[in-house]
């Protein structure tokens, strides 16, 4: 017998696919129509996608990008969560960090890579801090505000128990400010591609970005859509194959 | 008052470590505003005091300074002891059950220093041995209720501290806390303070019975139980109707 739940979930699926079928085939028919090298259709762009995957050079080069985000992303969580922690947990902190996050916060992207690209040459380490240092307000921000929103009368309860520092972060804390954390993670991926392929475009030889300014000056746009489109699956595949049931897992016990 | 008595006098000691209570508030203020006025009282080693007095007159804020969850009151809350610490390890029911919610009913008890043993026992006990693997979020109000209960017992408390440990539960369930709480406390006597605002249930369990006025709380009598009440219904009749005249 297949359960309700089941059903529901089966059906959301298939609602789903046809969505990503229908906006496929929209595209190919407005790219048929326009008959424009510059408006390529859906079959233009995944036949160059594949062959650019068969030939080694789009998983290269998307390959490095890749790497490029994860360390960028695991700086930016891992400073912009300690921060946020600090912040939300003693005023002081708060107080003396506050204007320089807010600082942070504005600075446009394009700024910070350009001034750490001309500090510090262009290299990898620029790279990944320009990109780190793009996230990390919002991180931070995030998590101080999960941290001013946690229940005081379990932290209560855990120091009456004698709970300790590491159970009362452990069980008390991080489950509190999961929903902050899985927000931040969400949002930062989105943003932080975006931004290291900015990054690669102004001051790497290789990466997605890299490529898209070779196409760009070319003004091959079935390059550029096809190395655009394997970034965005492979974002949508973490999203799904990690985030979400991970999202799940951590609210099981929310489920009646 | 069906449940089975307690200690008949305070004095049961519990492994050569006499742990004492000594209050002497001469005033405590939150925002600006007096919550409790001069309350003055010691809780002795195996001693079991009902803290009485009309709802918002300050019970809670009593408990959260004996906890040393709040420490700016002028007077003194001291706890004293062999090799003391400021505050002894604690068995704490609070108003509202305080559990988390993303663990499971058997984690809450074992996070909160329980003995696995003694847990389960209470557990068993308190009829909630059949949901021990499952979230304390999906527990009724009352389960949670009785789940706090367990939890202040099954720790190796050196004091316990009820605020209002039998308030929503359904009158068997009151019952039966009762009686788990008066097993208890004959078992391990160890000094306690149960705020409650029945007196029917404070002539029941406890020792001494204290009285308080409406808030900003003063103490108006403290009045020791006497011995017989538990096994003599009239007499805890007799002795709520005296206790009431005496609040009036």
């Amino acid at each position: 017998m297949v359960s309700r739940e089941a059903a529901d979930r089966g059906r959301a699926w298939l609602i789903r696919a046809l969505s990503v079928l229908v906006l496929l085939l929209a595209w190919e028919a407005a790219g048929r129509l326009a008959a424009s090298p510059l408006a390529p259709p859906a079959s233009t762009v995944l036949a160059v996608m594949a062959r650019e995957t068969a030939s080694g050079v789009l998983p290269h080069h998307v390959g490095i990008t890749l790497a490029r985000v994860a360390a960028s992303f695991l700086l930016a969580m891992g400073a912009g969560t300690a921060l946020g922690l600090a912040m939300g947990w003693w005023r002081t902190v708060d107080l003396w960090l506050d204007s320089a996050l807010l600082l942070l916060l504005n600075l446009p992207a394009l700024v910070l890579i350009v001034l750490l690209y001309v500090w510090f040459g262009l290299t990898e380490a620029a790279a990944i801090a320009a990109v780190a240092l793009n996230k990390l307000p919002t991180t931070a921000v995030t998590v101080r505000e999960g941290v001013r929103a946690l229940d005081a009368e379990l932290l209560e309860m855990g120091r009456v128990f004698r709970y300790g520092r590491a159970a009362t972060l452990r069980h008390i804390v991080l489950p509190q400010l999961l929903p902050y954390l899985f927000a931040a993670t969400r949002s930062g991926l989105a943003l932080i591609w975006k931004i290291v392929l900015v990054v690669e475009l102004l001051g790497r030889s290789d990466g997605v970005g890299f490529q898209i300014q070779v196409y760009f000056q070319l003004f091959d746009v079935a390059h550029i859509l096809a190395y655009a489109l394997a970034f965005i699956l492979i974002v949508q595949v973490i999203e799904w194959a990690a985030l979400q049931p991970l999202e799940r897992r951590a609210a099981r016990w929310r489920a009646s | 008052m069906g449940g089975p008595a307690t200690a008949g006098a305070p004095g049961g000691a519990v492994e050569g470590v006499v742990t004492r209570l000594i209050v002497d508030i001469r005033e405590k203020r939150l925002a600006g505003r007096p919550v409790l006025g001069s309350l003055a009282f010691s809780l002795d080693e195996g001693e079991v005091m009902a803290v009485v007095g009309p709802s918002g007159c300050g019970k809670s804020t009593l408990l959260r300074l004996v906890a040393g969850l709040d420490r700016g009151v002028t007077g003194t809350v001291r706890w004293s002891g062999e090799g003391a610490r400021p505050v002894p390890n604690l068995g704490v029911v609070f108003q509202q059950p305080r559990l988390l919610p993303w663990r499971t009913v058997r984690q809450n008890l074992a996070l909160a220093g329980a003995d696995p043993a003694e847990g389960e026992r209470l557990l068993e006990r308190l009829g909630l041995a059949a949901q021990a693997d499952v979230w304390a979020s999906q527990l009724s109000l009352g389960m949670a209720r009785r789940l706090a209960l367990a939890r202040a017992l099954a720790v190796d408390a050196q004091a316990l501290l009820l605020d209002e440990p039998f308030a929503s539960l359904d009158e068997g369930n009151q019952r039966l806390a009762r009686a788990v709480l008066a097993e208890q406390l004959l078992r391990r006597p160890v000094p306690t303070l149960l705020i409650t605002h029945d007196l029917m249930e404070a002539v029941a369990l406890a020792h001494r019975v204290l009285v308080l006025s409406p808030g900003p709380a003063r103490l108006l009598f403290d009045q020791a139980v006497p011995p017989g009440v538990r096994t003599d219904p009239a007499l805890a009749a007799a002795t709520v109707a005296a206790l009431r005249d005496l609040a009036r």
